[in-house]
């Protein structure tokens, strides 16, 4: 089932356009990587998701329907820009928000005591919000996003100002979430963490979608025909009819295959040379080189600037 | 609803259960008590030091009387010529000498006495010393021109004036009525006044603190930016209230309490004074019960919903305009300073026309404020007590409330736009740009 179908939106905010004609699917239980450069729209596209502002033009629906202001109670949507009531103890503050989600005040306390357990800080039900550490508060932070048990959960950058301990806390959590059928639209351009987390990606440069697929599938995509190849001395490689060596380090071979060639032959023509190969691979692009290299095809300025 | 009752308990529970909000309403009315027991002790306050003075009286106005000690001044007369009297002072017997000259002519009004002394005299000493001097003349005068002494007082007429209705069934006045009137007028628009600034402000800085907290872009992914704007207003409105309402019963239980540790007689700068200018302390208790009285007498029922009416209108109007500069605002607070000099304006006029209309209640500038919706809720206020006719009144309201409505409205148009603006040097040409926004 989709939970959210995005339809060709466009936003623009005096005079200057935000989004132009996005569109995207979102399955249920899909972690999907919503990418982009600073200021390349993301947040406005969220922004119309959890109904804060409204599309000039398009679409959006949410698990079939045309969106409504009663599906934010369905959202979870941790802002990158976020912040507490610094002066509300830690439980009333959780109560407040969950209750404005729609929870009764029974449902709200048994979700907030199952979240406290969980993360380890029952105790705290009686601080202030000013009293804790920054990294505990965006603990509180994802508990307040999360507490209502949203159908679509949007986190924003959610690990910024995050430790270690508590990124692995709350990538656990994210993991847990979508296992028990949580929907998560992940915003960020922290690419290494995509990689790691999510399944389906949009990449928006400049308030358009430029990219999208399936993570492996983009990966295959841009692939340049490179392989790596670790061989048993530093004595030079002969790949000639296969295509050319780009480097070579120590015992290590880049090379790139030649149009039309195939992997496995080449592995061959190297074995038949009576050499041991200790390991063979090809190179795929990190989502990272990807993301940089459309970007700077999407913004040339952008590149020419960054080049400077 | 629901949403907006949860956000309105919020905004007015952390308040309420605040500390500092606690003693602010508590303490106010106590230190407004111990200042006026304070002010009053100041003023009742009388040079503790004793005086010794000598009277020479070569004009014979004292006719062998005394001349009239108080508690710390005595006075002995004494016959002896000038330079022996001057010594005695030095001697230290004395602090000072009188001297009454001889009367040279009865048909003039001026006089003059010395006071001999190298220690100057008080000016409270001084004026204590005049006015007994002019009784003492007085009541010379009015014998050595063989005057009938209550003919004499006759003439210093006193006119005491008495409305009266027309029908002898109308509502009778007491001369009193237009002081006790202007007097609540003042009292409640003085109310108003306050209750705009101190509740319309709290309202600012509470959007601009949830606004640079950015806890804002949490809560309107759950409510809507107006339901969290008009939440606020009417939870601090409701603050506001519960802090006036509770004012308005402890302030008169402490003045009444404070009155107690007032010693009346000595409460006024000089009780005998006003005794020697023909005031006469029963007359100031007959007056101030005759005051009580009016006051009881009002028509509080007339007054008190319809000042409440002015007061959630005026608020209303003033804190939905605070709350749209708060939005437009982070952390600077000079930006906020010159976005809200152009509200305070109105309210500082309606203040001031509110003195003209406690004293010409009916004049065009006091019914005209009193109808236009920026200036109404603190100049129909003042009127309240003189009766204004219906017409106005009703006028008044309908359109202050539709003043409200468009205001809250406008309000909340800037408001969503500014809560999420960040950044932007927020001017009153920006604002009104964002009135037109699409959401």
């Amino acid at each position: 089932m989709e939970v959210l179908k995005v339809e060709n939106i466009t936003k623009s905010y005096s005079g200057k356009q935000a989004v132009r004609g996005v569109s995207f699917t979102i399955k249920e239980g899909a972690i999907f990587g919503l990418l982009g450069p600073n200021g390349a729209g993301k947040t406005s596209i969220i922004r119309i998701i959890t109904t804060i502002t409204a599309a000039d033009e398009g679409s959006v629906y949410f698990c079939g329907n045309p969106l409504n202001e009663r599906h934010p109670e369905q959202i979870g949507y941790l802002p990158e820009e976020r912040g507490l009531y610094k002066k509300m103890k830690v439980g009333e503050h959780l109560l407040y928000l969950a209750r404005l989600k729609g929870l009764s005040k029974s449902e709200a306390k048994e979700a907030l005591d199952y979240w406290m357990k969980r993360f380890e800080i029952a105790d705290w039900w009686k601080k202030k919000v000013e009293e804790l550490s920054k990294g505990m508060q965006q603990k509180i932070q994802f508990i307040s996003t999360v507490i209502h048990k949203p159908k679509l959960l949007i986190l924003d950058e959610p690990f910024s100002g995050l430790d270690p301990i508590n990124t692995n806390l709350i990538k656990s959590e994210i993991r847990r979430l979508r296992d028990e059928g949580t929907t998560i639209i992940f915003s960020t351009h922290r690419m290494e963490q995509v990689e790691e987390i999510c399944e389906e990606i949009a990449l928006i440069s400049n308030g358009k979608k430029i990219l999208s697929g399936h993570v492996d599938e983009i990966k295959e995509r841009f692939k340049e025909n490179n392989f790596e190849v670790e061989m048993d001395s530093t004595d030079s490689l002969d790949i000639s009819g296969f295509g050319n060596i780009i480097s070579q380090d120590g015992k290590r071979f880049i090379f790139h295959l030649a149009e039309g060639k195939n992997s496995s032959d080449l592995l061959l023509h190297i074995l038949n040379q009576g050499r041991q190969v200790k390991s063979f691979r090809e190179i795929l692009p990190t989502l990272n080189e990807v993301f940089i290299k459309q970007v700077k095809i999407d913004n040339p300025e952008l590149a020419a600037a960054n080049e400077a | 609803m629901n949403k907006l009752w949860l956000i309105i308990q919020r905004e007015y529970l952390t308040r309420v259960t605040k500390k500092s909000f606690i003693i602010a309403t508590l303490i106010t009315p106590l230190a407004m008590g111990v200042f006026f027991v304070l002010v009053a002790y100041i003023m009742s306050y009388e040079g503790s030091e004793e005086l010794n003075i000598a009277v020479i009286d070569n004009a014979g106005v004292l006719r062998d009387k005394a001349f009239g000690d108080d508690n710390t001044t005595f006075y002995t007369t004494i016959k002896s010529p000038l330079d022996e009297a001057k010594e005695l002072v030095k001697e230290g017997n004395y602090d000072g000498i009188l001297v009454i000259p001889a009367i040279a002519k009865m048909e003039v009004r001026k006089y003059t006495s010395y006071y001999y002394s190298d220690a100057s005299l008080g000016l409270d000493k001084r004026m204590d010393i005049q006015s007994k001097l002019k009784k003492h003349y007085r009541n010379y005068k009015i014998q050595e021109l063989a005057l009938d002494k209550k003919k004499m007082e006759s003439v210093d007429v006193e006119i005491d004036f008495q409305p009266e209705p027309l029908d002898e069934d109308g509502v009778k006045e007491s001369s009193m009525a237009a002081y006790v009137k202007a007097a609540i007028g003042g009292g409640l628009a003085f109310v108003m006044y306050m209750a705009v600034f101190i509740y319309g402000m709290m309202v600012m800085r509470s959007v601009s603190e949830e606004k640079t907290s950015r806890i804002v872009e949490v809560m309107i992914s759950t409510v809507k930016p107006f339901q969290l704007m008009l939440g606020k207003i009417i939870g601090v409105g409701a603050v506001g209230l519960t802090q006036v309402t509770i004012w308005g019963i402890l302030l008169p239980v402490i003045t009444f309490i404070a009155s107690f540790f007032i010693d009346p007689s000595a409460s006024q700068p000089g009780a005998s004074d006003m005794a020697a200018a023909g005031i006469d302390q029963q007359d100031i208790m007959y007056q101030f019960t005759q005051a009580m009285e009016n006051l009881g007498d009002q028509n509080w029922l007339f007054i008190a919903p319809l000042f409440l009416i002015f007061f959630l209108g005026g608020y209303f109007l003033y804190a939905s305009m605070f709350a749209a500069v708060g939005s437009a605002v982070g952390e600077d607070t000079g930006e906020s300073q010159s976005l809200t000099i152009p509200i305070t304006i109105p309210i500082v006029i309606a203040f001031y026309i509110m003195f003209v209309a406690i004293r010409a209640p009916q004049s065009a500038l006091a019914v005209w404020a009193s109808i236009f919706p920026l200036f109404s809720p603190i100049v129909m206020p003042a009127r309240l007590a003189f009766d204004p006719p219906f017409w106005q009144v009703g006028l008044s309201i309908v359109l202050l409330i539709a003043t409200v409505i468009f205001f809250v409205w406008l309000s909340g148009r800037i408001y969503r736009v500014g809560i999420l603006m960040y950044g932007k040097k927020a001017t009153f040409k920006e604002l009104f740009k964002w009135v037109f926004y699409k959401a």
